[in-house]
């Protein structure tokens, strides 16, 4: 009787190193990735639970505020921060901005094949710091791998939840006119220091990006103030974007005096050199208030003692008319228009 | 910032506007050449500053717009073929063309890179060998010595992958072409500081004595401007005519001599359209035959495309100075940055861009 060995399959390789599409199967290996990857420096009771949606109780009569970012960027580390922190600090200022202290996130990640599983865990315990610094939980995930060249890297898209502050009605159909707008620190940090690491401008600077949770700040500001009308985070866009939107909403005009308007040196050197306007480059951990005249100097005396509020200032005002519209006063006291962009910013040729 | 904070000095400006008003007495019409100046002009509200006597009109100096129209087809049938990849300064990609414009090229699958410096695409020529290689060589005698640099270079690397699209105009025959049209309003002229950076102001003496016109060359922040104005109008007001300079921190008569000598070197002078305007007799510069293995319209066959612009543009007369962007029916109608119909509008130095930008309606 021929002497049959026992068969014996070769065992499917662990492929701890990179991402494979057998990461995004269902099966073992995603399984794997969740609970060493994920979990342990996310862990909280509701994501521990491993159900499908994390379950919590909310505060008894509170209003809630929802919101939702995807986060893309190239190169996926950048000095100052990295897609991780990116994906946890947009949505927690997204939350924020609406007077509301955010308290948890939920995480999908788009996983390209082919990468690194160190990188995947740089960016996790990225995440995992911002989280803890912003105060917040991420309670519910999801991950997907697509095959190799169908993504940069990886994608990160983040929901958050919080509760708004009771007392407080914060939007961007609340700006009046006589009421001041004040900026968080220095613009255009992120655009320039992200444009920077790709590596293809010929020139550094010291810059770094300035992506960080605000929820701290806005507590504080509206801890001192119930004239607290309009908060936003002039992400993509830049300041000049996002108060023409203001403006728009609210029907007033916005007017900001040119002088007054924070900008790191570097920033303004490199916007100088490419034909860029600082108040059009995306911001990651600043803000804009439009708050009522007679309690500016408080807000503006409490942001200046919070870490993400230094170099606050008041850089503009607000009138009635022409409604809908950001106009700039120039240091040489002339007023020009500030509109939103056609498009992509472009560098200029000369 | 050096060299930029003390010339946005607001006293200083204001003083110089004062010795305008003090100067000026009766109207005077001065053009600014360079697109670099209408924007900080208006940027800054200059023009608001400015006794009602002085009027400014702007010039044709600004390479997005009059770069013609075929030259931009060109550009995107040489894009959209497979294993080029088509490289440009940023703001071109957004011109449009007879159909569509780069980015609408790109979103087809084209690979159409923005780079900073023709020295970066000639880069990426050497990184993908495998691949074609065109830069957008457009704009006037500021860009040409980085343009022709790259293809001095792509020779000494021996480079066979590599080409450029030139578009090169020159400012002196637009100056000549604005002061012999019979409708010319242009008693004085800003020359472009950048320009005379790199060609100096040699060239306009014997333009100056034969119209009997004023010429400053003038810089680009607010100060420069005021000044070069300034200038123009002393001279204009004591029935002198001659060049002088406001820009002396960079430049001088004979510019920069290595610069013009490589030009002269890559490229030789033609007979150019400018976009809007038509064609203007020895205005720009092309390739020397001895370099014509880099020229991509040789190299990919695309010189008997021809187009026709829209009929509703007036660019042209804007371009010559003879209207304001506000005296254009499509301005701002059918006319805007997301949708522009002439070449004004899209780039953020053309004039219309720049009132569309900056101004409230008058």
């Amino acid at each position: 009787m021929t002497n049959i060995q026992t068969p014996i399959c070769p065992m499917p390789l662990a492929h701890n190193e990179k991402i494979v599409l057998g990461h995004g199967s269902g099966g073992k290996m995603m399984t794997d990735l969740i609970t060493k990857t994920f979990q342990p420096p996310l862990a909280n009771p509701a994501l521990d639970a491993g159900n499908d949606a994390g379950v919590v109780q909310p505060p008894p009569h509170t209003k809630l505020a929802i919101s939702t970012d995807a986060h893309v960027v190239f190169p996926l580390f950048f000095p100052g921060g990295d897609i991780g922190r990116l994906a946890i600090c947009g949505t927690v200022n997204d939350v924020a901005m609406m007077g509301a202290i955010p308290h948890y996130l939920t995480a999908s990640f788009i996983l390209e094949e082919g990468l690194p599983i160190s990188t995947l865990v740089k960016v996790v315990d990225s995440m995992q710091a911002a989280a803890e610094e912003a105060q917040v939980q991420v309670i519910a995930g999801d991950t997907k791998v697509v095959e190799r060249g169908k993504a940069d890297g990886l994608y990160i898209s983040t929901s958050g939840v919080g509760t708004v502050m009771s007392g407080h009605t914060v939007g961007g159909e609340c700006a009046q006119p006589g009421d001041v707008v004040i900026v968080s620190g220095t613009i255009g940090d992120h655009g320039i220091a992200v444009l920077e690491a790709r590596g293809d401008l010929g020139f550094k600077t010291e810059l770094r990006s300035d992506v960080a949770p605000l929820n701290h700040l806005v507590r504080e500001m509206l801890g001192v103030s119930d004239c607290v009308h309009v908060l936003r985070d002039p992400t993509r866009g830049g300041v000049a974007s996002a108060l023409n939107e203001i403006a728009r909403q609210s029907g007033v005009c916005v007017t900001l005096n040119e002088s007054a308007i924070p900008v790191h040196p570097s920033v303004a050197a490199a916007c100088e050199i490419l034909g860029f306007d600082p108040l059009y480059i995306a911001n990651e951990g600043k803000l804009v208030a439009i708050v009522g005249r007679e309690d500016a100097a408080k807000i503006l005396d409490v942001m200046r003692q919070t870490r993400y509020g230094e170099e606050a200032a008041i850089i503009g005002e607000v009138t009635e008319s022409p409604a809908g519209r950001l106009l700039m006063k120039t240091a040489l006291g002339t007023t020009r228009v500030v509109d939103v962009l056609a498009g992509e910013l472009l560098p200029r040729i000369c | 910032m050096k060299y930029i904070t003390e010339y946005r000095d607001a006293e200083l400006v204001k003083k110089t506007i004062s010795q305008i008003q003090a100067t000026v007495t009766r109207p005077w019409t001065l053009m600014e050449i360079c697109g670099g100046q209408t924007h900080s002009i208006i940027r800054h509200g200059l023009d608001q500053l400015l006794p009602s006597e002085v009027e400014l009109v702007h010039g044709p100096g600004c390479p997005v717009c009059v770069t013609p129209l075929e030259l931009i087809d060109k550009a995107l049938a040489i894009a959209s073929q497979p294993d080029v990849i088509f490289t440009s300064y940023g703001d071109m990609l957004r011109v449009p063309g007879s159909h569509g414009d780069l980015f609408s090229v790109r979103a087809e699958g084209g690979d159409v890179r923005v780079v900073y410096s023709p020295l970066d695409a000639l880069k990426i020529a050497r990184e993908n060998p495998e691949k074609e290689v065109v830069f957008f060589a457009i704009g006037f005698e500021t860009t040409a010595p980085a343009n022709v640099m790259s293809v001095l270079q792509a020779q000494r690397l021996g480079l066979e992958n590599y080409s450029i699209l030139v578009s090169h105009v020159c400012v002196p025959p637009a100056i000549r072409a604005i002061l012999g049209s019979p409708l010319n309003r242009v008693e004085g002229f800003l020359a472009a500081g950048h320009v005379c950076t790199v060609m100096g102001y040699w060239e306009y003496l014997p333009l100056a004595s034969e119209y009997q016109i004023p010429i400053t060359v003038t810089g680009f922040e607010p100060l420069d401007i005021a000044q070069g104005i300034l200038a123009t109008l002393e001279m204009l007001e004591n029935g002198q005519v001659a060049v002088k300079n406001a820009y002396k921190r960079l430049v001088t008569q004979q510019g920069n001599q290595s610069a013009q000598k490589i030009i002269a070197q890559v490229f030789e002078e033609c007979d150019r359209k400018w976009r809007g305007i038509g064609t203007i007799p020895h205005s720009g510069w092309r390739l020397r035959p001895e370099f014509a293995q880099f020229n991509a319209e040789e190299k990919f066959n695309v010189q008997d495309i021809q187009a026709e612009e829209s009929p509703l543009c007036i660019a042209g007369e804007i371009l010559q100075g003879l209207k304001k962007p506000r005296q254009c029916s499509a301005f701002g109608v059918e006319c805007t940055p997301e949708h522009p119909l002439g070449a004004t509008m899209v780039s953020d130095e053309g004039a219309c861009a720049a009132y569309y930008n900056y101004r409230l309606g008058d």
